[in-house]
């Protein structure tokens, strides 16, 4: 039985095998590995792509004090983006899995219809969950747009839920009981992460500074777009530091939300607010790498 | 005559990644469909022999397409005969045929000379070939994408190999770089990546690589694998049959302590999460089992089993969480959080909707109970199990009701209030219930009118048609007679578009015919409970000898009335009335009459009616009504009028088509 780790170290000799650079997580909060620049951006414009990395992923609603077995507020996702996607990604896909030690020959695999779509990336795509003996194990999505624009190389991106994936690898009810190390559970690695993180998300995260650090990331964002148009030497201009704040803003969103703090016509507003801001990211992104 | 009439065999097989199970039925039948089309359009002849897909593949096989089709003339008109020899010589050039052989052909302006063509007929595969790519890309699919590129071909998946045989060759073409050949793929881990087949062998050799062509054979396995006592649901099986290339059934058990969740949970995950079949005791109540169709042949190991038994236990370990999660906050106290539920952007949240919901109850006089539910109805929108599990709406809340010490009645009507889902599904069981669900969908139905998001075509959004039509179901079998013009709130065109559905409904889910539908709503349909009672009169009554003739004769009436411009009734002169048919034709009338207004029902009202058509006939076999006498004229028409008011209170007789 593999840990936690040298099951990720499989996946990632894998990817790497097949032309992926591998890249570590990036260094902000992100609802999804999808969020990072390495596949928000890396997706757009014409050229092309092959990048795996984990990526912890947010989402303040989801947390559960660390009580409930399946349920995580962090959870990490192994995310591969495979730009343009090659004719056998279904293949290489199904080696993944082998090379994590499941003897396909001996199991069940689906493919089953899940489109995805994030409004506040203005992003969409066609794929399914594949499900490996009832279970859910990795999203897999032929992205279409992003930002809003029509992509035309287009990348397989390959989303692989890792606790989930280990716990059943593993054999373990809870996702606490993972090994992640020999000698450490996921619950010595993860556990106060997850009991803290809820009690700020859900008890102690104070509204109106999560407000007017919403309004203060934004603003800065909207800032820079502003001097994107303008700026003489684009090739230096840090659109990538104007990105940073619009995942500050998605990350506080969430927060917002799960501290049930915004309203109907707010909620609306506010996911129109960021992705007005990702659009705009990705639309001055795309007229820079055309340039 | 042509030597010889090769007929072949054809074989089209589109090799594509997993195509979403619930898109292959209409996908098929429309592809055979334009096969049919490209064959007749061709003179191609031959007959599709079948349509099959699995999620890989799509598959269509015919057989005696002509090799090549019949060689055609063409008449090629030339100069007028009379034009000369030259001209004659030229044209006979110009057609590559001697100037004896040209033909001369008259027309309405004189003779002229005409040179026949032969056009040889076109081999099939060359047809074939240049069609079929544009025939695969025109299926229809819900949702399309694109992987070769934005401007690249459209299609439900990826497309990664495609065979195309006719006879023993293949018929070459390229679809989104994919060449035709004569090379399929088997089952991802029962087969070859590579198999080489004919039209011949195609089945038998995919069989051996553990594809099971026919979507009737996967059923069949399904079926006749299964040893243990299933709850129906032919959906599933459709979609497990759709789902899978070589289905093999297992069965799994879960631990006896998760029954004492909810079955309607239980099931829930099951069916909609899981995709598994829901086992039963003898006595219909849930055993700890489940059946799973996998996609393989065999879990000799059970690791498949064990998968899936884990998990369902983790499944049925959140939802135990979630209800006793959900415990810590009552339903009453969850009103506030609808604020923050939006319903529609310009219609408000979920706790506005409630407002106006429960205002509606209580404007139709609907118990203490029924408004209570109305306002806790929409409460479980904010619970966990709910979010999970959106398909339990309602039920969640009845279920919470009851646990949480609501009276009966007000658990049962949350419980209720989205039934009917469809036309099939019944409706709410108590008053309460189906107080509640009118006020739901009417208040969803006049929000949306008055914002104009009115259903056009296929177009509905927000399933306007099913909440109009569950309102009229509602009306008639809960037996409510609140007018459609209040319900529809004084807005024409949300009435218009229930009587519609009120049309549909007695039409279609009733089996009424039309024109006595059409006759009785023409009469009146304010009151469905009342509509109700007279279409079943009226069905009931047609087949009776009289019944017809009398509504041929109503028909007249309203005819002559119209034609002598006859408006209004004016008194019946009794002291005009011609002895004989006519002053009998009155007295029945009033006899009628008296018969009606004391008739305990519309049936024997209807019954007393159409005793009148022997005086009726009689009467306009016998007397004039456009008398030369104005008064005596006047007097008749009088009497028709006040005839055709009094007694078109049931339906409109006009209506009935009479044969």
């Amino acid at each position: 039985m593999d840990s936690y780790q040298e099951t990720i170290f499989k996946l990632k000799r894998y990817w790497s095998e097949r032309g992926c650079i591998i890249q570590e997580p990036y260094d902000m909060e992100v609802g999804a590995g999808t969020m990072c620049p390495e596949t928000f951006l890396r997706v757009l414009g014409p050229k092309p792509y092959r990048v795996a990395y984990i990526q912890p992923s947010r989402r303040p609603a989801d947390g559960r004090y660390g009580e409930n077995p399946n349920r995580l507020y962090k959870h990490q996702q192994l995310q591969v983006i495979l730009k343009p996607s090659p004719d056998d990604v279904m293949d290489q896909y199904l080696g993944s899995l082998e090379a994590m030690g499941i003897d396909l020959s001996k199991h069940d695999i689906k493919f089953e219809e899940d489109n995805w779509e994030s409004p506040t990336l203005g992003a969409w795509g066609i794929g399914w969950q594949v499900m490996l003996d009832g279970l859910e194990i990795t999203q897999f999505t032929y992205f279409q747009q992003c930002g809003g624009v029509d992509l035309d190389l287009v990348p397989a991106e390959l989303t692989y839920g890792m606790e989930r994936l280990v716990a059943f690898l593993q054999n373990r009810e809870s996702v606490y009981d993972i090994e992640w190390a020999p000698g450490f559970t996921y619950r010595d690695v993860r556990y106060a992460d997850e009991l803290e993180n809820s009690v700020y998300n859900f008890e102690l995260a104070d509204v109106p500074t999560l407000w007017q650090l919403l309004d203060l990331h934004e603003k800065e964002a909207q800032r820079l777009l502003d001097l994107f148009a303008g700026a003489e030497n684009k090739q230096r201009f840090p659109l990538l530091s104007a990105y940073d704040h619009v995942l500050k803003c998605s990350n506080l969103f969430n927060l917002l939300d799960a501290r049930g703090a915004i309203s109907v016509t707010e909620r609306v507003g506010v996911i129109a607010r960021v992705r007005k801001l990702a659009v705009g990211v990705a639309q001055n992104w795309i007229s820079r790498e055309a340039a | 005559m042509a030597a010889i009439r090769r007929r072949l065999p054809f074989l089209l097989e589109i090799g594509a990644e997993e195509i979403p199970a619930w898109m292959i039925s209409p996908a098929l039948e429309q592809l055979r469909a334009l096969f049919e089309e490209l064959l007749g359009a061709n003179r191609l002849g031959g007959e599709v022999t079948s349509v099959e897909a699995t999620p890989r593949r799509l598959v269509l096989m015919a057989k005696g397409i002509a090799a090549r089709q019949a060689d055609t003339e063409d008449l090629v008109m030339g100069p007028p005969a009379a034009a000369g020899e030259n001209a004659a010589a030229g044209f006979a050039r110009k057609m590559g045929v001697e100037p004896g052989q040209l033909e001369r052909i008259p027309t309405p302006k004189g003779e002229y000379l005409g040179a026949r063509k032969k056009i040889p007929g076109r081999l099939a595969s060359e047809i074939l070939a240049a069609e079929l790519p544009g025939l695969v890309l025109k299926l229809n699919w819900p949702k399309t994408m694109y992987w070769t590129g934005k401007s690249g071909p459209r299609f439900i998946r990826p497309i990664r190999w495609i065979v195309a045989l006719l006879g023993k060759d293949v018929v070459p073409f390229e679809i989104a770089g994919v060449a035709s050949g004569n090379v399929t793929r088997g089952h991802r881990q029962l087969g070859k990546p590579r198999i080489r087949v004919t039209t011949g062998n195609y089945v038998e050799k995919l069989r051996a690589h553990g594809v099971i062509v026919s979507a009737a054979e996967r059923r069949r396995k399904i079926e006749s694998e299964i040893h243990v006592r299933l709850r129906p649901d032919a959906e599933l099986l459709e979609t497990l049959v759709n789902l899978t290339e070589y289905p093999t059934p297992i069965v799994g058990s879960f631990d006896e302590q998760y029954l004492s969740l909810p079955p309607e949970v239980l099931v829930t995950v099951m069916r909609h999460h899981q995709k598994y079949f829901s086992v039963e005791r003898e006595d219909g109540s849930l055993a700890p089992q489940f059946v799973a169709v996998m996609n393989t042949s065999a879990d000799p190991e059970g690791l498949v089993r064990q998968g899936n038994e884990r998990v369902l236990r983790a499944r049925f370990n959140d939802a135990r969480f979630f209800w006793d999660f959900d415990q810590q906050v009552k339903l009453a106290d969850r009103v506030e959080l609808l604020a923050h539920v939006t319903f529609q952007a310009q219609l408000g949240s979920y706790k506005d909707k409630t407002e106006r919901v429960a205002a509606l109850v209580r404007e139709w006089g609907g118990s203490e109970h029924a408004i209570r539910a109305a306002s806790l109805a929409k409460c479980d929108l904010t619970c966990e199990m709910v979010k999970e599990f959106t398909e339990l709406q309602g039920v969640v809340g009845g279920l919470y009701a009851r646990a949480q010490g609501e009276p009966e009645e007000v658990a049962a009507a949350i419980y209720d209030h989205y039934k009917p889902e469809s036309m099939e599904d019944g409706i709410p069981r108590t008053r309460e219930g189906q107080l509640v669900s009118l006020a739901d969908k009417v208040d969803t139905l006049r929000g949306c009118f008055r914002l104009g998001l009115i259903p056009s075509g296929s177009r509905d959004p927000f399933a306007l048609r099913r909440a109009a039509q569950g309102v009229v179901k509602i009306l008639v079998e809960g037996g409510h007679s609140i007018p459609v013009s209040q319900l529809a709130g004084g807005d024409p065109a949300l009435k218009d578009f229930l009587l519609d559905r009120v049309a549909y409904y007695f039409r279609e889910i009733r089996g009424f015919r039309y024109d006595e539908v059409n006759a009785v709503m023409a009469a009146g349909c304010e009151d469905l409970v009342d509509v109700e009672r007279r279409l079943a009169a009226i069905h009931d009554i047609r087949p009776t000898g009289d019944f017809e003739p009398l509504a041929a004769s109503f028909k007249r009436i309203a005819n002559i009335l119209k034609q002598a411009g006859f408006s209004g009734g004016g008194r019946v002169d009794e002291a005009l009335l011609e002895a004989g048919p006519e002053a009998t034709l009155y007295r029945h009338f009033q006899e009628v009459r008296a018969a009606v207004s004391s008739s305990p029902d519309c049936r024997s009202a209807l019954a007393a009616i159409a005793s009148l058509r022997p005086s009726v006939d009689l009467f306009f076999d016998k007397v004039l009504v456009n008398a030369p006498d104005e008064a005596l004229r006047r007097n008749r028409l009088a009497m028709l009028s006040s005839l055709l008011t009094e007694f078109s209170a049931i339906a409109d007789f006009s209506e009935i088509v009479t044969g």
